[in-house]
């Protein structure tokens, strides 16, 4: 038994001395650089899942962005159609009431135009009637009147010869 | 919080079948105690016969038609060697290196000594020096107490003082496992060197689990953010334990008992007791001897109680890890003695065999159980060390 219960003075030495020699070496050339790379490995995979995350997070923030400004530039789109449209009415009321207008204006001058021709004209005609009249009185008294027949023939040549035809 | 528990709940349960081995172990050394003493007090009598008889006959003293005594087999293959026992009278002889006082340092095999089987063994060296290696524990005509398996020498009668620096079978073993554990370490640590940020392959793959599992499971938790200074101790005291722990169980192999020599956990323990101490800080100490929250009367039976406790905590360390070991060694070794006791040295064939079969279906288990405490073990000791290294550099700024 006392073999089981005394600590070998030989063992102790070398457990010792082999023990911490193999503690220092495996700290300095294993341990060490172990434990290092799995330190830099779980920051790097950890640093992966972050900048995942993030640019998953931008991109929806993008695409959030991105419905925004089509929301806006449709709605845009449909101001400005509308705008148009009622620029293109306005424009198109706007031609024909000018239209309309510079249409009756004609109309009215032309009226005007027309009173005044046949008022001239009246006139004129007027003045002819008179002055046919005139000759036609002129020419009678001229002649001789000896006879109705011929009174009645001249007047006809007369007429005949009036301009009135 | 929970990781905390889980640790809780994996230390009952360790505690709980710590205990029970531990009763096992007690059970049988109670009767393993009896059936040395029975012995010690047959062999006496034999010796003397043999002393009226013939005086150096060994060789017949082998042939006899010796009883078999369970608990010396059973001590005989748990304690350290000189030699490595393979099978009968097959043995691997390992270099004896004894500093003797005015002899200076003596080195030979082991296979020098000459004897078989049980009984003092000899070697008569050229420059007229006697060694006797001891069957039992002894003490010397000089007062100084050998054991069993211990070397004394002699010259001209008169007993010199032996330091035995021999490379034992738990010396080999223990050398052999931190030559195995610097190689695969340092080849690990190269492929980390060589694939940096890659997945793991091969032996690093095998073993990452387990250095992960000792730094976020163990370290961490206990140590908190002093963790990275001791994680070198953990993890080498963890994988050499562990590693030992394995080789004691491969069959055939001599059995070693690396971690089951107390030899060698003292070291241990020792390591555990230094680095907690040396890294104590005013905390530490402050709580020690000065408890706070404690009446003065108190103090003058917890301090001492405290005191002890610096000592008794690596000590139980050391005691859990020897005995949980040894204790499984006792259990598979016992279950062999059976067979050879119910054969009855080759007389009851038949109620050897039918315990032959019993026996081996319950070593089965046993080895089963064994390789989960070859694990546990590893782990407790890992695991109280780190706590014991937290205690002594928690900071209660911190929490």
């Amino acid at each position: 038994m006392g073999a089981l219960l005394t600590p070998a003075l030989g063992t102790v030495v070398w457990a010792s001395i082999a023990f911490l020699a193999v503690l220092f070496m495996l700290r300095r050339f294993a341990w060490g650089p172990i434990l290092a790379a799995l330190n830099d490995r779980e920051q790097s995979i950890a640093g992966a899942l972050n900048e995942a995350d993030r640019v998953r997070k931008e991109m929806e923030e993008l695409s959030a962005s991105n419905e925004n400004q089509l929301k806006e530039a449709r709605a845009e789109r449909d101001k400005m159609m509308r705008e148009a449209r009622e620029m293109a009415d306005q424009m198109v009321a706007d031609a024909k009431n000018k239209a309309r207008d510079a249409a009756d204006k004609e109309i009215a001058s032309a009226k005007d135009a027309i009173a005044v021709e046949r008022k001239a004209a009246i006139a004129e005609l007027k003045a002819e009637v008179g002055n046919l009249s005139l000759e036609i009185a002129e020419r009678l008294l001229r002649e001789k009147l000896e006879s109705n027949d011929e009174q009645k023939a001249l007047v006809n040549r007369l007429i005949d010869e009036s301009p009135l035809n | 919080m929970s990781r905390f528990l889980s640790s809780f709940a994996i230390l009952l349960t360790l505690a709980f079948a710590g205990g029970n081995s531990g009763l096992w172990a007690q059970d049988h050394d109670a009767g393993t105690h009896d059936a040395e003493h029975d012995h010690a007090e047959h062999g006496h009598a034999e010796k003397h016969a043999h002393t009226e008889d013939a005086e150096h006959d060994h060789a017949e003293h082998h042939a006899h038609n010796e009883e078999f005594v369970a608990g010396e087999f059973i001590i005989h293959h748990i304690a350290d060697a000189h030699d490595i026992h393979l099978f009968g009278d097959v043995h691997i002889p390992l270099p004896v290196l004894l500093f003797i006082e005015g002899e200076g340092l003596q080195v030979f095999m082991s296979s020098a000594f000459e004897g078989h089987g049980h009984g003092d063994k000899h070697y008569a060296c050229d420059e007229g020096i006697d060694y006797t290696m001891h069957a039992e524990d002894t003490v010397l005509e000089n007062d100084v107490a050998v054991v069993s398996g211990g070397i004394s020498a002699q010259r001209e009668g008169q007993q010199l003082t032996v330091y035995d620096f021999s490379i034992t079978k738990s010396v080999f073993g223990m050398l052999f496992i931190l030559s195995m554990m610097l190689w695969m370490f340092i080849s690990i640590a190269g492929s980390y060197k060589k694939n940096p940020g890659k997945a793991p392959k091969g032996m690093a793959n095998a073993l990452e689990p387990l250095i992960l599992f000792i730094r976020d499971e163990i370290a961490k938790p206990s140590i908190g953010d002093k963790v990275d200074k001791f994680m070198p101790f953990l993890l080498t005291v963890f994988f050499f334990i562990f590693f030992c722990n394995l080789l004691g169980l491969v069959p055939f192999l001599g059995g070693f008992n690396i971690t089951g020599t107390i030899g060698v956990t003292v070291v241990l323990a020792t390591l555990v007791f230094l680095l907690t101490n040396f890294n104590g800080n005013k905390h530490y100490w402050g709580h020690l001897f000065w408890p706070p929250g404690v009446p003065l009367p108190v103090k003058f039976i917890l301090v001492p109680i405290e005191v002890f406790g610096i000592i008794m905590k690596p000590a139980v360390l050391m005691i859990r890890l020897t005995a949980n070991i040894s204790a499984g060694h006792i259990i598979i070794l016992a279950f062999t003695s059976l067979i050879f006791i119910f054969g009855d040295g080759g007389t009851a064939i038949a109620s050897g065999s039918g315990m032959g079969i019993f026996s081996t279906a319950f070593m089965i288990f046993m080895y089963f159980l064994e390789l989960l405490v070859a694990f546990l073990q590893a782990f407790v000791f890992t695991l109280l060390a780190a706590i014991y290294f937290g205690d002594a550099t928690h900071d209660p700024a911190h929490h």
